[in-house]
């Protein structure tokens, strides 16, 4: 019994060795700035702070400098290849962002949908002094 | 003061209670629309990504023609799933030209092998250049390409036999 057992756990491992992962993935190398930094400290600082604001697309609640999706690193590599060659950070974004939408984003803006965010906690801080105010006012 | 302003600050929470709740329960929206519907398709200059099909070129996108453009991998599953939604297309008179990301040309070739090649044209995209180009944000994807190389549709995600006939459809408008 024993015997069987063990041939059985040995069949497995052996199994378990030679499965092939059923999530897709490619089998290219990563690009060579995906995983690389930029020989340039300053300009790898300026990748890094892009990077870190910029939506993968792969998976959606990771920044690409998070994410060790492919097409991540493929976006960190044309991020890195562009700094190097002398493109300004922001005009990079607004590349992507004509592609993609606002949604690749993460840097805040203020736009014809998003003002309100902005515009509430002021009102409401607004309000609040007048309350304030006023309650102040009737106690003296 | 009235008594019933008290209750103001409840229903306003109240309010925001239901609302959070309402899109808690709602399913999310996964997919990112490209934005470059309208817009001309970058210059790019593709390899063959396998032996038996050339390469992708830009200017073989704007010959007056309208085309398919279908953003695909030998990688990915779902597009085992549209291949025959691919060719039912082909057969109906659609040129499909792809852009293989990431790819091998021994797992393209047997990717092809395995499930049809419907393609009269794949570019090998390996740094996924021409895919961040073009706004799409996986695979498998399929855009309609009109006979002056503007983008004119995005189906994201697998051919569905559904979607064969709108296809064909916008194919048709992009003439």
């Amino acid at each position: 019994m024993i015997v069987v057992r063990n041939l059985m756990t040995l069949v497995a491992a052996l199994l378990a060795a030679i499965a092939t992962p059923v999530a897709a993935q490619d089998s290219l190398p990563p690009a060579p700035y995906a995983y690389n930094q930029l020989p340039d400290a300053a300009q790898e600082a300026l990748a890094q702070d892009l990077m870190e604001t910029l939506r993968c697309l792969k998976c959606q609640s990771q920044s690409i400098a998070d994410s060790d999706a492919p097409m991540a690193g493929d976006m960190r590599h044309q991020v890195r290849t562009r700094i190097a060659a002398g493109e300004d950070p922001e005009a990079i974004r607004a590349w992507l962002v004509a592609r993609y939408g606002d949604y690749v984003s993460y840097a805040p803006t203020v736009s014809e949908t998003t003002w309100p965010l902005f515009a509430v906690p002021l009102l409401l801080i607004l309000l609040g002094g007048i309350i304030l105010w006023r309650r102040l006012r009737a106690r003296a | 003061m009235k008594r019933w302003t008290l209750w103001v600050p409840l229903a306003l929470f109240l309010l925001f209670f239901v609302v959070a709740a309402y899109q808690l329960t709602q399913p999310k929206d996964e997919f990112i629309a490209s934005t470059m519907i309208g817009q001309p398709l970058p210059e790019f200059d593709l390899r063959p990504a396998s032996a038996d099909r050339p390469g992708l070129t830009t200017n073989d996108l704007r010959d007056g023609k309208p085309r398919l453009l279908n953003v695909f991998a030998s990688w990915c599953i779902p597009c085992i799933a549209e291949a025959p939604q691919l060719e039912a297309l082909r057969r109906q008179g659609a040129d499909i030209t792809a852009v293989a990301i990431r790819d091998r040309p021994e797992d393209v070739a047997r990717f092809l092998a395995n499930y049809g090649n419907p393609y009269s044209k794949i570019g090998a995209d390996d740094l996924s250049e021409v895919q961040l180009a073009i706004g799409s944000s996986g695979v498998p994807e399929t855009f309609v390409i009109d006979g002056q190389g503007i983008i004119r549709h995005q189906h994201i995600g697998d051919i569905r036999a559904s979607d064969v006939p709108m296809l064909m459809q916008k194919l048709a408008e992009a003439q």
